[in-house]
C-alpha cells in the first residue's frame, strides 16, 4: 500500500514488529522526553516539488500545537505525514526523520496499521460511516478484534463522551449517522477518532465545514481534550489557531519560519515574514 | 488588506489631531495664568469640551477595528496603544483645563509666589508632552525612554514646591486660598507628566512588544 519511498531506505509498510510504535520510555536526553513528535531535517517530496523542506521541529506531549500558513505551504503534507496518509499519495518520498516516541515513523519497523491507531485523525470535512452511530464509534475497536457487546457500549459511551456528543445522541445510537447535523457529524469523527484510544489526535482543518456555533463547539472540546492528547491542528483560520492552541508553527513555501508560543506568535512574532503573514500584508 | 491600512492611517491622523489640541490646551492653560486672561481661560474650556467628544470617537473607532478586522502582532498593539494614549490625553485634557480654572481663581485673589516657578515646570512638562508625541508619530522608542527619564526631574520639582508652599502657607495664612490653588497647578502639571511617561511607555510596547511600565 506504501507509495511513499523513503530516501536512505524504502520503508517496510506492513512490518510486524507492533513493538516499533508502543510507547517509548521517557528517559533520555531532556528533549526526548518532553518532544513527542519530532522532526529533524524532515522534507516531503511529491516527485520533484520538496513540499516540506528540511522541518526540524520539537511538539511536546499533551497541549494543542497549531500550524498555520497559506494554502499550499505544506501544513496539511506535514500533518499527514505523522500518520503515514501520504503513503496514498503517488509520487510521494520523504527524506530526513520524523520521531514519535524514539521511532522513525518512516523507519522499517513501523507497523503503519498500529501507527494509526496511535495517531487518529478528523478531517476538514465530518466522513462519518454510513452506518449506525454505535457503528461508528465501534468500527475501530472491533477493527482492533474486540467484539464483547458490553465492552464496545462502555467504549462507545466513553467516547461519545469525551467528544461532548453523548447527551444529543443517546437516544438515537441505532440510527444512522448520516442524519446528525454536520457538527455532530465532526463530533463523531472525534469520537471514532479517541474510541481507540490515541495519544494523538491530527486535525487538518476540522470546522471550516462548520457554522459558527458548531465550530465553537469544536473549539471547546479540543480545549477539554488537550490535556490527554497530543493534539496537532492545521488551520487556516488564524483566529482559531489563537484561540485553541498552546505553540503555533509558520510554515511558508514548504520551511518552517517560526515555532513558539501562541501568544508571543500572535503579539509578538520573532520572524517579519510571520508578522507579514497574520497581519495580512502577504499570504 | 488595504483596507485596514487606510483605517489604521485614519486612526492615526484622528490621534494626532487630538494630541496636537491637546498640547496647545495645556500651552494656553499656563499663558491664562501668566497673562491672567479669562479669555483664553475660555478657549482652554472649548478645546477640552472638543477633546472629550474627540476621545470617544477615537475609542469606537478602534472598538470596530478590533471586532471587524481581530488584528494581530504589530497591528493589534497598535490599536491597543491608541486606545491607551487616547485615554492618557484625554486626562491630560482635563488638567489642561483645571489649570486654567485655578488660573482664573488666582486671578482674582493676588499673585503666585516668586520663589515657585511653575514656568519652568511647565515649559519641562509640555516638552516632554510633545516628545512623547513626536515618539508616536515617528516610532521611536529611544526618544520614548528619554520622556520617560524626565518625569523624575518633574516630580522633584514638584516636592519642592510643596514643601515652599506649605511654609509660604504658615508664614502667610490669609494667601492659603492662593497658594492651594499654586499647588494645585503644580500637582496637575507634576500629573501631565505621568501621562506624557504613559504615552511613552505605551509607544515603546508599540514598536517592540515589550511592557516597561513598573520596570
Amino acid at each position: 500500500m506504501s507509495g511513499v519511498k523513503k530516501e536512505e531506505a524504502m520503508t517496510g509498510v506492513n512490518g510486524s514488529s507492533k513493538t516499533a510504535v508502543m510507547r517509548g520510555s521517557a528517559e533520555g536526553n531532556g528533549m526526548d522526553a518532553e518532544a513527542h513528535v519530532t522532526a529533524e531535517r524532515f522534507s516531503v517530496f511529491y516527485h520533484n516539488r520538496e513540499a516540506v523542506r528540511q522541518v526540524s521541529l520539537a511538539i511536546p506531549a499533551r497541549g494543542v500545537t497549531a500550524i498555520i500558513g497559506p494554502s499550499g505551504c505544506g501544513k496539511s503534507t506535514f500533518l499527514r505525514a505523522i500518520n503515514r496518509m501520504n503513503d496514498l499519495v503517488p509520487g510521494c518520498r520523504v527524506s530526513g526523520r520524523l520521531v514519535f516516541d524514539k521511532e522513525d515513523i518512516y523507519g522499517p519497523r513501523i507497523d503503519v496499521v498500529a501507527l494509526r491507531r496511535r495517531v487518529g485523525m478528523v478531517f476538514q470535512k465530518p466522513n462519518p460511516f454510513p452506518k449506525t452511530v454505535f457503528d461508528n464509534v465501534a468500527y475501530g475497536p472491533r477493527l482492533c478484534g474486540l467484539t464483547g457487546r458490553a465492552q464496545l457500549e462502555e467504549i462507545v459511551e466513553r467516547s461519545l463522551k469525551s467528544a461532548a456528543l453523548f447527551d444529543e445522541v443517546k437516544d438515537r445510537l441505532g440510527q444512522n449517522a448520516i442524519g446528525l447535523s454536520g457538527g455532530q457529524q465532526q463530533r463523531l469523527c472525534i469520537a471514532r477518532a479517541l474510541a481507540v484510544d490515541p495519544e494523538i489526535l491530527l486535525m487538518d482543518e476540522p470546522t471550516s465545514a462548520l457554522d459558527p456555533r458548531a465550530t465553537s463547539r469544536i473549539e471547546d472540546l479540543i480545549a477539554e481534550l488537550r490535556g490527554k492528547y497530543t493534539i496537532i491542528i492545521v488551520t487556516h483560520n488564524m483566529q482559531q489557531a489563537a484561540r485553541v492552541s498552546d505553540r503555533t508553527a509558520f510554515l511558508y513555501e514548504g520551511n518552517l519560519i517560526e515555532f513558539g508560543p501562541t501568544k508571543q506568535l500572535f503579539t509578538k512574532p520573532r520572524e517579519s515574514q510571520t508578522e507579514d503573514y497574520i497581519t495580512g500584508r502577504f499570504g | 488588506m488595504i483596507r485596514f491600512q487606510l483605517e489604521l492611517s485614519r486612526l492615526r491622523r484622528l490621534i494626532l489631531e487630538m494630541g496636537a489640541d491637546v498640547e496647545d490646551n495645556v500651552r494656553d492653560a499656563m499663558k491664562a495664568l501668566e497673562r491672567h486672561d479669562e479669555n483664553l481661560a475660555a478657549i482652554v474650556e472649548r478645546r477640552e469640551n472638543e477633546t472629550d467628544e474627540r476621545e470617544v470617537d477615537i475609542e469606537e473607532e478602534c472598538l470596530k477595528l478590533l471586532a471587524l478586522y481581530q488584528p494581530v502582532a504589530a497591528d493589534l498593539r497598535y490599536i491597543v496603544g491608541v486606545l491607551k494614549i487616547n485615554e492618557d490625553l484625554e486626562r491630560v485634557g482635563d488638567l489642561s483645563q483645571h489649570i486654567a480654572e485655578r488660573a482664573m481663581a488666582i486671578t482674582r485673589g493676588g499673585e503666585a509666589p516668586g520663589d515657585v516657578d511653575l514656568a519652568r515646570m511647565a515649559s519641562k512638562v509640555t516638552n516632554m508632552l510633545a516628545r512623547s508625541l513626536e515618539a508616536f508619530v515617528d516610532l521611536k522608542p529611544e526618544m520614548a525612554r528619554e520622556v520617560r527619564a524626565g518625569d523624575a526631574e518633574v516630580d522633584a520639582i514638584h516636592r519642592q514646591h510643596i514643601s515652599i508652599l506649605l511654609e509660604a502657607i504658615k508664614a502667610r495664612p490669609e494667601s492659603a486660598d492662593v497658594l492651594l490653588n499654586v499647588m494645585h497647578i503644580s500637582r496637575h502639571l507634576e500629573r501631565i507628566a505621568d501621562h506624557a511617561t504613559n504615552i511613552a511607555e505605551d509607544l515603546i510596547y508599540m514598536a517592540e512588544g515589550e511592557i516597561v511600565r513598573h520596570k
